[in-house]
């Protein structure tokens, strides 16, 4: 398989993970106007918590989606008990979060120590798959999968029931939704639970090909800013198609110019910053 | 009063090297007062100008790195100086060209970003900065053809410029420009119509914010002689942010004791406990929490409640004016 093959694939990997993460930042911060600095940290304490999961003989998938509750649990605590207190203050709310992030960080330096934690891949989803004559790594395979399923899933979700219809409400007009008996403090509560697993959840599957590592929170929170930033806030195809640019930036960015890779990442997202402010699938702001 | 308070505290400072009992403490000051440099000069964005920046340390780091470079390179401290504080300028210029598409929330989310982008220069491009080994600096300049090498002479030095740079905050503050930056935070729809170029007045305010910050940013590598990325880490934006915001940020001397808390916090921490992170996340909290307007506004509060004789007093001090809807 030739070098810009195997490049592509990571980065259609790399892209769904970075959906995943992008999404919950994204639903989050179309509702309720809050940049939630400790997405980053939900990632990464996915992985931690799956990891030792595993290791207390849970299989992966199981591990992947009580994991992801874990951190979902832990979010809800977040915003009801701290984020609730700072309804309105935008500020407050970011410099929590980022008070938070590095708490987690910590904590988890302590638990987890500072060498990297390897999440092996699951055993059914090991080697090589043979696809038209090519062959792919089957995991990475798995989580494009996984990604794309959960795109049509949150689709489904926003598009078609009545939470989906309650929560776009809550994002175009808060004061209007609730003005209709929609009671938005609990959508709050449900997006950002929902994104926190989002979160939790991709750090797991991100896990065998990432692995964790003490830094990993702060190195995937600028990547879902800059996801969100490409595709625009509050926009589920911003986010998928943010993702997989970003995916592709960062794969090819660091294996043509490796000391450069941060700053081929960067530059499109300066470039769409001062061409279109709102993000290529947002909405201009009112 | 106040004037003789003020003369007071210059002599106490001036005289620290001979109170304050080994150059340990005589360093921790230094510190404290380039921190302090460094806050208030994000303070001019984020206390008048309400636009929060989580990437200063990028212009921190930018002057600090010209300056190591230009130094390796074999030209002499003026010159690195010079060419480092340009060059902190120009980034700051194109900084704030960015992030002043956005405002608020996004402004924040912008200067995240940059300040990511400058870290990851600083710890990828490696032929140019040395990776995570960082860049060492052989010597210290001289001032006056005095060596700056021992403590107490870098920490005069220091003192000297945060004078300075106090002396500037006053006057920016008291200026008509400096009302117009605080027009801009509270009304700038209003600032607007009434014939104000609202984008300008915040460009400038972010290229005078970018200069002192690389200033500190200067004297930060003279006094470690050495820089590293982790100088332009989130970590490191945070923490100016926290020193500006738990001092009280739009004061003069908030910044100031907030960069005193976390200096010393830092280092009385980090003699006990290795967890210095959690320190700082959690003071973040509550501090935002329990004293969301900071430390000097917060004590001021104490005081003047405790010290008020009649209660009528109190309740004109809740009428606060320019308060109106329409932000």
């Amino acid at each position: 398989m030739s070098l810009w093959l195997v490049l592509a694939v990571n980065s259609i990997t790399f892209g769904g993970l970075l959906f995943l993460l992008a999404a919950g930042f994204s639903l989050i911060f179309g509702l309720m106007r809050i940049p939630n600095l400790t997405h980053g940290s939900f990632f990464m304490l996915g992985g931690y918590l799956a990891a030792s999961l595993i290791e207390w003989g849970l299989g992966f998938w199981p591990a992947a989606v009580l994991s992801g509750l874990l951190v979902a649990a832990f979010g809800g605590v977040i915003e009801r008990l701290i984020l609730r207190r700072l309804a309105g203050a935008e500020l407050a709310q970011v410099l929590v979060t980022l008070g938070l992030s590095f708490m987690v960080a910590d904590v988890c330096l302590k638990i987890w120590t500072g060498d990297p934690v390897r999440i092996d891949t699951p055993a059914g989803l090991r080697g090589a798959t043979a696809v038209g004559g090519l062959v792919f790594p089957t995991y990475r395979l798995a989580i494009s999968l996984v990604a794309v399923a959960f795109a049509v899933a949150l689709w489904a979700l926003l598009d078609r029931t009545r939470l989906g219809a309650m929560i776009r409400a809550g994002v175009d007009d808060p004061e209007m939704a609730r003005v209709a008996g929609i009671r938005v403090s609990h959508l709050f509560t449900i997006v950002f639970c929902l994104g926190a697993w989002l979160a939790g959840f991709a750090g797991v599957i991100g896990g065998p090909i990432l692995s964790v590592y003490p830094g990993l929170d702060q190195e995937m929170l600028p990547l879902a800013l800059v996801v969100v930033i490409l595709g625009g806030t509050g926009s589920l195809v911003g986010s998928l198609a943010g993702g997989f640019v970003v995916g592709f930036l960062y794969n090819f960015g660091q294996a043509m110019f490796p000391q450069l890779a941060y700053v081929v990442l960067f530059l499109p997202m300066l470039l769409v910053l001062v061409v279109r402010p709102q993000g290529l699938f947002g909405r201009p702001a009112v | 009063m106040k004037r003789l308070a003020l003369a007071a505290a210059l002599v106490l400072l001036a005289a620290l090297p001979f109170w304050a009992g080994g150059s340990f403490y005589i360093n921790i000051a230094s510190q404290i007062l380039l921190y302090a440099i460094f806050a208030l000069g994000l303070n001019v964005l984020v206390g008048y100008g309400g636009l929060v920046s989580l990437g200063h340390a990028g212009l921190f780091g930018i002057a600090a790195y010209s300056a190591a470079r230009l130094l390796a390179a074999g030209h002499g401290h003026l010159a690195a100086i010079a060419g480092a504080l340009t060059l902190a300028l120009l980034a700051a210029a194109l900084f704030a060209a960015l992030a002043l598409r956005g405002t608020g929330i996004g402004f924040v989310m912008i200067t995240l970003a940059i300040g990511q982008i400058v870290w990851g220069v600083a710890y990828r491009w490696i032929s140019i900065t040395n990776g995570d080994n960082g860049i060492t600096v052989g010597s210290r300049p001289q001032l006056f053809g005095l060596s700056l090498a021992a403590p107490a002479r870098f920490y005069w030095a220091t003192l000297l410029v945060f004078l300075v740079a106090l002396a500037s905050m006053q006057m920016l503050v008291a200026s008509p420009f400096g009302a117009s930056l605080r027009g801009t935070r509270d009304q700038p729809r209003r600032m607007a119509a009434l014939g104000y170029h609202v984008w300008m007045i915040r460009f400038l305010a972010f290229l005078f914010s970018g200069f002192w910050s690389g200033i500190a940013g200067l004297l930060f590598l003279y006094y470690n002689q050495f820089v590293s990325p982790q100088a332009v880490a989130l970590t490191a934006s945070a923490e100016v942010l926290l020193m500006v915001i738990s001092g009280g940020s739009g004061t003069l001397l908030g910044p100031v004791v907030g960069a005193g808390l976390v200096v010393v916090v830092k280092n009385v921490a980090s003699a006990y406990i290795e967890r210095w992170n959690f320190v700082l996340g959690a003071i973040f909290v509550a501090i935002v929490i329990f004293m969301p307007e900071g430390l000097v506004p917060g004590v001021v509060g104490l005081w003047r409640r405790a010290t008020a004789r009649t209660p009528s007093r109190d309740l004109v001090g809740v009428v606060e004016p320019g308060k109106e809807a329409g932000r």
